[in-house]
């Protein structure tokens, strides 16, 4: 533990010039961390144990509900939004992971130096991170439209002679917002993965060259494993972020869930029943409670595997 | 890397790089088209082309004139300078205290800060919103700002830059007979003015760009937030995709144009978050 300025030097001399501090210095600390003690101690702990109480009741925005044990769990695993929703998110999972641990990292190797055009590349690779989702939907709604840009590509490219009904089609939709997805979060996890590499002791490439590994060779043989903690990370951070979509699916489905819901995921379905004048609170809680305990098993998960990993290599 | 002369490497990286560019900046560049494309154009035109035959700003006008958007942009302005205050003033002053001083406690305030980190949003958002409702704060700024006033990153990112100050300047200091407010101030706050416009930054984009939190919070069109503001015009201007380009366009160039001038504490940000560590 490295000692703080502020009780480091009474440690060190045996008699300190001022033994007696004022009542103001001993609460100091404790004054200091008062502020956002108070915004989390409300906003998270005391909401996350009202989640827990509410999610065994059936309580209303406009009653407060009495304790109903297990029912709202029963439900749910009777409710085909529900169980859509998780499967849904769960694929959301599937398919968005390996594309944001995978392609950033490439992309990282590829824009790494020092050089004018690289700083170009990574800034602009980096921009749609600070975009809204609201926002990236809007454009990516006009672009996948039936007689959008890219309908109109693929059929003057005569790829396709109907237009892909990538908006309305049940599982299109989907799959177009898992797009959008990856697309607005690639710079993200890139930058996450050009301070990774940065940590890469260049000789173990000037090694591999004298080995004969040619570029490919060289990723998977010393890239990826100097870079195997970060790529858990990433894993985690992206599958936690998958697992919650909510602004890509709701922007593209017009904040319909697509035909008959059927695109919905665990974070609409909260919005869904616990929000406006007829809000199932009690209900709403039970799926968020669903949804913290998977998100916490994740974290457990990662964990185990991170200690069983090991750190990145210097 | 290593690579100096001109080898199929090097052909490889840069096709890859340039595509990507393509797909990362060409949909901004057709919105762009599509929004100044006048009633002359085909929108639909297969096969598709980029520059306007009947240009005008006419789109623009019309989404100004249609949508209240610059006072949703003062609605989101109000919020992200509420956060932006409250996230810089709250997170130096919990950083200065986890990271400089010693007390008792010290160590489970900052395991449970932390704790904070992993909760994701959406499994309590529905208490929040209880609370803020307790509070009579629904479908207010205020209501929106409230929750999002201190995040467990920007406490770390704080309680790293005060840890990195030399202790010399503190302790001279204190043979000054200063006592820990002034040094707080004085000596302190001064070296970690960059990490405080990284957390103040990092404050803004995400209050700019919130949606779920105030779309639950708010209910009265006149405290829409941008977001909530541009998802309703998607829904009003759906037949026409020139005026969802330009409602688009009009919301992104101030983050945009905000990036590029402070786009080095951006990446500074990323690096010092703890990400390193």
């Amino acid at each position: 533990m490295s000692a703080t300025p502020d009780g480091g030097p009474s440690h060190q001399e045996s008699r300190p010039a001022r033994v007696h501090r004022s009542l103001g210095t001993t609460l100091a600390p404790y004054l200091f961390v008062l502020p956002a003690m108070c915004i989390v101690v409300v906003f998270v702990f005391i909401a996350a144990l009202n989640t827990f109480r509410l999610a065994f009741t059936d309580s209303t925005l406009l009653k407060p509900g009495k304790f109903v044990g297990l029912q709202n769990f029963v439900e749910l695993f009777h409710d085909e939004y529900f169980l859509t929703a998780l499967l849904n998110s769960t694929l959301y999972v599937v398919c968005v992971v390996p594309f944001m641990v995978i392609l950033p990292l490439i992309l990282a190797n590829l824009v790494a130096g020092n050089s004018r055009v690289m700083g170009f590349f990574r800034t602009s690779f980096y921009t749609p991170v600070v975009m809204s989702a609201v926002v990236v939907g809007m454009i990516w709604s006009n672009l996948l439209d039936p007689k959008g840009l890219v309908n109109s590509l693929l059929e003057s490219l005569h790829i396709s002679k109907e237009p892909i009904p990538f908006l309305s089609d049940r599982w299109l939709i989907l799959f177009s917002s898992m797009f959008v997805t990856i697309w607005l979060g690639l710079g993200y996890y890139m930058v996450i993965y050009l301070t990774a590499l940065a940590n890469i002791d260049d000789s173990l490439y000037e090694a591999a060259e004298l080995d004969g590994a040619g570029p490919i060779r060289q990723f998977v043989s010393v890239t990826m494993p100097g870079v195997r903690s970060t790529m858990l990370l990433i894993l985690m951070l992206s599958t936690i972020a998958a697992f919650r979509v909510f602004n890509e699916v709701y922007v593209l489905t017009n904040s319909t869930a697509g035909p008959g819901a059927q695109d919905i995921t665990m974070s609409m379905l909260i919005q869904r029943e616990g929000t406006g004048i007829m809000a199932r609170t009690g209900y709403a809680s039970a799926i968020s409670l669903v949804v913290l305990v998977i998100v916490g098993a994740m974290l457990i998960l990662q964990s185990v595997v991170e200690r069983w990993v090991g750190g990145d290599n210097a | 890397m290593h690579r100096n002369k001109i080898t199929v490497g090097k052909v490889v990286q840069y096709t890859i790089l340039i595509l990507m560019f393509l797909l990362l900046v060409g949909p901004f560049v057709w919105e762009i088209s599509l929004a100044l494309k006048g009633p002359g154009d085909n929108v639909y035109a297969v096969p598709p082309y980029l520059v306007p035959k009947t240009p005008t700003l006419e789109n623009f006008k019309q989404v100004f004139r249609q949508v209240p958007i610059m006072h949703y942009v003062l609605n989101t302005l109000i919020v992200a300078c509420i956060s932006i205050v409250g996230n810089v003033a709250l997170s130096t002053m919990a950083g200065y205290a986890l990271g400089r001083l010693k007390w008792k406690g010290r160590d489970t305030i900052f395991t449970i800060l932390m704790l904070t980190m992993v909760i994701p949003v959406e499994g309590i958002i529905i208490s929040q919103f209880l609370i803020i409702k307790s509070i009579h704060l629904q479908n207010t700024l205020l209501g929106i700002a409230l929750p999002g006033l201190v995040g467990a990153i920007n406490i770390i990112l704080m309680t790293n830059a005060f840890k990195s100050i030399p202790k010399e300047l503190e302790e001279a200091a204190q043979m000054d007979g200063a006592n820990v407010w002034q040094q707080f101030f004085h000596i302190c706050v001064p070296q970690v003015k960059g990490t405080m416009t990284v957390v103040g930054i990092f404050a803004f984009v995400g209050a700019w760009n919130d949606f779920l939190w105030p779309l639950i919070v708010i209910s009265d069109e006149k405290n829409y937030t941008l977001t909530i503001g541009l998802n309703r015009l998607k829904g009003m201007f759906i037949q026409d995709p020139r005026l969802i380009a330009a409602g688009a366009i009009v919301s992104l160039l101030p983050i945009v144009i905000f990036f590029a001038c402070f786009q080095k504490y951006f990446f500074q940000g990323l690096e010092q978050g703890g990400i390193k560590e």
